[in-house]
């Protein structure tokens, strides 16, 4: 908890680093990675297929994750809040849109106004404003939550954020579980588009449905490709926006060193919002696709991949957003790799060991800064 | 700041005064008090709902009778959250604040066992609608709780009539079960399903599990592309039903899914989950009168957000056909205060509920048929009856 | 009627303010007689409210209830307190603990009512052989220095292994010597009855909170040296891995008596209020004195300030893991006490999010006051349990779905208006500090990192 008031440098150790018996550890580790090479190669070999197909479910799971971690990464990043209440915040996108489509019929839009153009075009169209509807009142949201929640909480011990985010986050779950709210069911989701899914040999086919696709075919849909497309390009648009814009030199100050940023004439609060504002954004558009790719939302639906992502974005290095890429990306495989070919209840057991094993190796997670902190 | 406190200061006083302002019982002389526990918060609230509503109905209607006895039924909802510690508290605060000597709930397992732990001991009735475990009504050595019955089936006849209508019906020769290690229900519908099915000569080619929160199917679902069964055995809730076929849909899997009573609910996606086949206490097309008033009645109390009836699901159903157990028993016995004579006449009760003709077995289990029905994109339909 | 209650749930809870405040105080008095008579009137008088005149109880079951499941609480949170608030380590893995306490002593008494002494035999032989292979280990490790935390881990567990074997061994050579003393469930034996079942209740309190303080040695010897959040990540993996074997219990883990995830029925409800009252005072005076002695002070200025410690000498990492060990010991030991007070164990109840309760009890009661967190144990359980319960069962039927949205806005407000906890690190009576602990550092570095200023 203890964060010295400069930032210094990485504390050099004072006795020199620890080298006995360190054979032992290493055999450990080589132990663990032989056994994980093992049990993937060999079922590899054995059904590839299957492999590619599992992968394939692993990159859709990472990429989902990739979209909640950067809200995780770069609030606390900036604050060093563990913001729990972030996955509720990607609920209520998911809500938000399901109530455009269904009782606004948002989607449809450009068709009404104009018949003339393309269907295609419609659709596209349609769902994008539905996402942009979704991305303003989170922002809207987590901007509340933030000035309400978290602003007067500033001066005070950190662990008072960590329990007011927790109490928002409960807050969010059952009072959207409220008859009049979202209400307790499981909603299935009218999406605004048609899943269309395709299946690889010997070239790429359309599935058609009601048939299985023949053995040994690699399957995937179109919502993978969204969500990849709009993984990439959040990433994208973030490198830009934190590298090369003046609100994110802005934001680096801040994250680098509160007192001395605000010295510099930069105004604190406002770029602590506008972070929540741009993670709550993209925790929005994650909740649109995520409702669109699994079609059944309800009120505590964001719970675990809010978690997951958070996980996602420490072992990616977290104030990293390439690290809450990367990270996420590892957790999808892990994941499906372990449902696929151990058991699906050790799961989160495998996930949580790669990541002790990273912060072992390296303490701050694989993209993460050195450590501002107090050893 | 300042102004800050003066705020949550305000809002605390506005929840006193809200607490005090409370509409209370009225202080009529023949009140019978019974509870709901439910899980109103929690894991699954929506359950929790569907359960209280199912039982307030039934209450409202032996109320607009005339009550039971001439007693008026007072119904005292409690939150017990699907976990036990909740649940004991939620039992011990209305059997020892309330005095209430009749229970109906909880909904979950892993909460009515420690609520009629405490229901033994203290001589109070605890009948739960939708609670499958065995543990529930008979303790850990074997011996059946005098106080605890329940208004469904156990896991093992609707696992037993699953695998008999696969084998029989579907001609189904293999068989690959998807289950929630976490969740007793699921758990033990599959594990009765894979013992029948294997017995009737099918082969179990795959087990998958995976856990409540989930979303993503697609790894079980690859491995059953592979595997391509004559059925898949899916024995969770509608929420998950809803998640997997679609999915399954997605990728072009046929394999026909097969449930349990779960399936039930107005929120299915019949069209992901169309070609699948369910086990479940009625049909919603039965011409019985009980079944067609209560889908009747039930609409009528409680409608969806765009003003359109509600259809009631197995738990909300369950929860109806318990009250109703509980409150026919009480006029049978012709007490409500003598909670052995209830006890005794909810041993040989014979009633003619919406899940069916309902009589007790030793274990306190109801004996009752088990309708199988058909999913199809247009909505649920009648398929076959299995007896018991 | 409606505010008859209230005002009597009121009522209750300053009750049990005064009679928390009333036990500190006592025992503070110098006296060993006074010391010991306080103790056995505070017992007294709450055995006295729970015991029956014909049909009059002051304290009904429901309140007894609250009572036992406070007292688990309270350990609970006492040993997180001193983890995170005395030592620093923001760990969210004490709910983990609380399972393998729960589930490791009703396993031992389960096995016992049922004439199965391997649960008994086979904790006690493990932990304590385990207990001495891996202070030998430790005391080896030392004496080479510059061991990696990763070699050590593997030299732990593979030590701890040898143990768990060879205590299982022990327990299939013993299990014929006991096994015509206990009986069956249906006819116990002598030792399987009355005040030897006591006994077994007692050491299998104790050897939970022992086996939970082993298995958090192991996962705290790599853990700990990650950075304080990251810590506070690897433990909360630590509950829901733990929780996942707890549902996975008779497939994974070899323990068909667990039944998974249909949870573990037929544990013989064994808490008393003298079992629940006893092992709270005792949990109360090990922290107590441990704080006021050299280790304690150790364990207090790492979280003060580990360069400064590290420079006075002082073994960071040991008094790191001496914290996370006693503070676990008491999780065992309260989930031991919550175990045989319900009767039945469900993995439901040990799911990460319940998991965060004890940290907002800890944070509540004030981070680094045992008083607060004593406090903020009883309090928090009679308002959410009790006080919420009784008042929203009396608004109609709808009420009751408003409990959990009215439980976070009274933390929300709790929070702003106190962020350091109802009562800081103010202490009472007995927990007093004669010297005078309270941090004081210069300003602009407050006493906790704040969220923002850095």
């Amino acid at each position: 908890m203890q964060q010295v008031s400069t930032p210094s440098q990485t504390t050099l150790p004072l006795v020199k680093p620890h080298t006995r018996l360190a054979w032992v550890g290493q055999l450990f580790f080589i132990v663990l990675g032989l056994a994980v090479v093992y049990i993937l190669g060999k079922n590899l070999i054995s059904n590839p297929t299957l492999f590619a197909n599992i992968f394939i479910s692993g990159l859709q799971l990472g990429f989902v994750y990739a979209m909640i971690a950067l809200g995780y990464t770069m609030v606390y990043g900036i604050v060093k809040l563990i913001n729990f209440a972030h996955g509720d915040v990607f609920m209520v996108g998911a809500f938000v849109s399901f109530f455009a489509v269904t009782r606004f019929n948002l989607h449809q839009w450009p068709l009404a106004v104009f018949p003339s153009i393309p269907p295609m075009v419609g659709v596209v169209i349609g769902s994008i404003s539905v996402i942009i509807l979704s991305m303003l009142i989170c922002i809207m949201l987590a901007v509340t939550i933030e000035r309400v929640a978290y602003k007067p909480l500033r001066d005070a011990p950190r662990i008072a954020a960590l329990i007011t985010a927790i109490g928002v986050s409960f807050f969010l779950e059952y009072f959207g579980a409220l008859n009049f709210v979202f209400s307790p069911r499981f909603i299935p989701y009218e999406r605004p588009f048609e899943v269309v899914a395709w299946y690889i040999k010997g070239g790429i086919h359309q599935v058609v449905p009601g048939t299985q696709p023949p053995d040994g075919s690699i399957t995937f849909s179109n919502i993978l490709l969204i969500i990849m497309l709009a993984s990439v390009l959040v990433q994208i648009f973030l490198q830009f926006l934190v590298k090369r814009t003046k609100i994110g030199v802005a934001m680096r100050a801040a994250s680098y060193d509160k007192q001395a940023a605000r010295l510099m004439g930069i105004d604190v609060d406002s770029v602590i919002s506008f972070t929540f504002a741009i993670g709550a954004a993209f925790a929005g558009l994650g909740g649109v696709l995520y409702a669109i790719a699994y079609s059944s939302i309800w009120s505590q639906l964001g719970i675990l991949p809010g978690l997951k992502a958070f996980v996602a974005a420490v072992l990616g290095g977290i104030g990293s957003i390439p690290g809450a890429f990367v990270g996420a990306l590892i957790m999808g495989q892990a994941e499906s790799m372990t449902m696929g070919y151990i058991s699906t209840p050790m799961r989160d057991a495998v996930a949580f060991t790669i990541l002790i094993i990273v912060l072992l190796i390296r303490p701050t997670g694989i993209f993460g800064e050195p450590e501002k902190e107090k050893a | 700041m300042r102004s800050l406190k003066v705020l949550s200061l305000f809002v605390i006083l506005s929840m006193i005064l809200v607490a005090c302002g409370g509409t209370g019982s009225t202080g009529g002389a023949k009140e019978l008090k019974v509870a709901i526990l439910a899980p109103l918060s929690g894991p699954v609230p929506t359950f929790g709902v569907s359960t209280r509503d199912g039982a307030l109905l039934a209450i409202e209607e032996w109320n607009a009778k005339g009550g039971v006895n001439g007693y008026t039924i007072v119904p005292i909802v409690e939150d017990s959250q699907c976990t036990p510690e909740p649940a004991v508290n939620a039992m011990n605060k209305v059997v020892d604040q309330d005095g209430v000597k009749f229970v109906i709930g909880e909904v979950c397992s892993k909460a009515t066992i420690p609520i009629s732990e405490i229901g033994t001991e203290k001589k109070v009735v605890v009948i739960s609608g939708t609670s499958t475990a065995e543990a529930v009504t008979v303790d850990a050595n074997g011996n059946t709780k005098p106080y605890t019955f329940r208004a469904c089936f156990i896991d093992a006849f609707q696992g037993l009539v699953g695998a008999k209508f696969a084998t029989e019906k579907l001609g189904a020769k293999t068989a690959f079960i998807m289950l929630d290690q976490a969740n007793d229900y699921v758990k033990g519908l599959a594990e009765e399903f894979e013992k029948n099915f294997t017995a009737m000569g099918g082969t179990v080619v795959g087990k998958e599990s995976y856990t409540a929160k989930d979303t993503d199917f697609s790894t079980i679902l690859a491995k059953i592309a592979e595997a391509k069964p004559d059925v898949v055995y899916l024995p969770d809730y509608y929420n998950i039903v809803n998640l997997v076929t679609k999915q399954a849909k997605e990728k072009g899997i046929t394999s026909a899914f097969l449930g349990g009573d779960g399936w039930d609910s107005a929120d299915l996606d019949v069209v992901a989950a169309a070609g699948g086949y369910f086990t479940n206490h009625y049909s919603p097309d039965d011409p019985r009168p009980e079944v067609v008033n209560f889908l009747a009645a039930y609409g009528a109390k409680y409608k969806n957000d765009d003003g359109t009836a509600k259809v009631p699901d197995a738990l909300a159903t369950l929860a109806y056909d318990a009250a109703n157990m509980l409150f026919t028993a009480m006029t049978t016995a012709g007490t409500v205060e003598d909670v052995d004579k209830v006890k005794t006449a909810l041993e040989g009760i014979k009633i003619n509920a919406v899940s069916g003709a309902i009589t007790l077995d030793a274990k306190h289990n109801p004996v009752k048929a088990a309708a199988i029905l058909a999913v199809t994109a247009e909505g649920v339909k009648f398929e076959a009856s299995i007896a018991p | 009627m409606e505010f008859g209650f209230l005002v009597g749930s009121i009522v209750k809870i300053l009750a049990l303010l005064a009679y928390i405040y009333g036990i500190l105080w006592v025992m503070a008095q110098p006296s060993r007689w006074v010391k010991a008579g306080g103790l056995i009137v505070a017992f007294g008088v709450v055995q006295l409210g729970l015991t029956k005149f014909g049909n009059f109880q002051i304290l009904n079951s429901f309140d007894s209830g609250l009572l036992f499941q406070a007292s688990a609480m309270t350990m609970v949170a006492l040993g997180l307190n001193l983890i995170y608030g005395f030592n620093g380590q923001f760990s969210l893995g004490q709910w983990g603990f609380y399972g393998i306490g729960a589930y490791t002593a009703a396993d031992i008494t389960y096995r016992w009512v049922n004439g199965d002494a391997r649960g008994l035999v086979v904790i006690a032989v493990g932990t304590i052989l385990g207990a001495v292979i891996l202070t030998g280990i430790n005391k080896l490790l030392n004496q080479i220095r510059g061991v990696p935390v990763m070699s050590a881990f593997t030299l732990y567990l593979i030590g701890s292994i040898a143990a768990g074997y060879v205590a299982v061994m022990a327990g299939k050579l013993l299990f014929p010597v006991f096994q015509p003393l206990l009986g069956t469930n249906l006819e116990p034996g002598i030792l399987a009855t009355g005040i030897p079942l006591q006994v077994v209740f007692f050491l299998a309190v104790i050897l939970a909170g022992v086996f939970a303080a082993e298995i958090s040695f192991l996962l705290g010897v790599p853990v700990l040296t990650l950075g304080s959040d990251y810590f506070g990540i690897a433990t909360l993996g630590f509950t829901i891995v733990v929780n996942v074997l707890m549902v996975n219990s008779d497939t994974i883990l070899p323990f068909p008596e667990m039944k998974g995830g249909r949870g573990m029925v037929g544990i013989p409800k064994l808490t008393t209020w003298f079992w629940a009252f006893f092992f709270m005072i005792v949990v109360i005076v090990i922290m107590r004195n441990i704080l006021r002695s050299s280790t304690g002070r150790a364990i207090m200025s790492v979280r003060e300030d580990e360069t400064a410690a590290k420079a006075m000498g002082i073994d960071i990492a040991g008094s790191k893991l001496m914290s996370f060990i006693i503070g676990s010991l008491f999780a065992g030991m309260g989930g031991a006490i919550y175990a045989h007070f319900i009767g039945f164990l469900s993995p439901g109840s040990f799911d990460f999010l319940v998991g965060f309760n004890p940290l907002i009890i800890v944070v509540f009661g004030g981070l680094g006051s045992m008083t607060g967190t004593i406090a903020a144990s009883f309090g928090w359980l009679f308002f959410l349990e009790g006080l919420l319960r009784v008042l929203l069962g009396q608004m109609g039927t709808e009420a009751p779905t408003w409990r959990y949205v009215l439980y976070p806005l009274t933390l929300l407000l709790l929070m702003l208006i106190r962020p350091q906890g109802l009562l800081g690190t103010v202490e009472w009576g007995f927990l007093k500090a004669k010297e005078v602990l309270v941090r004081q550092k210069p300003k602009p570095a407050s006493t906790d990192t704040p969220a923002v200023q850095a």
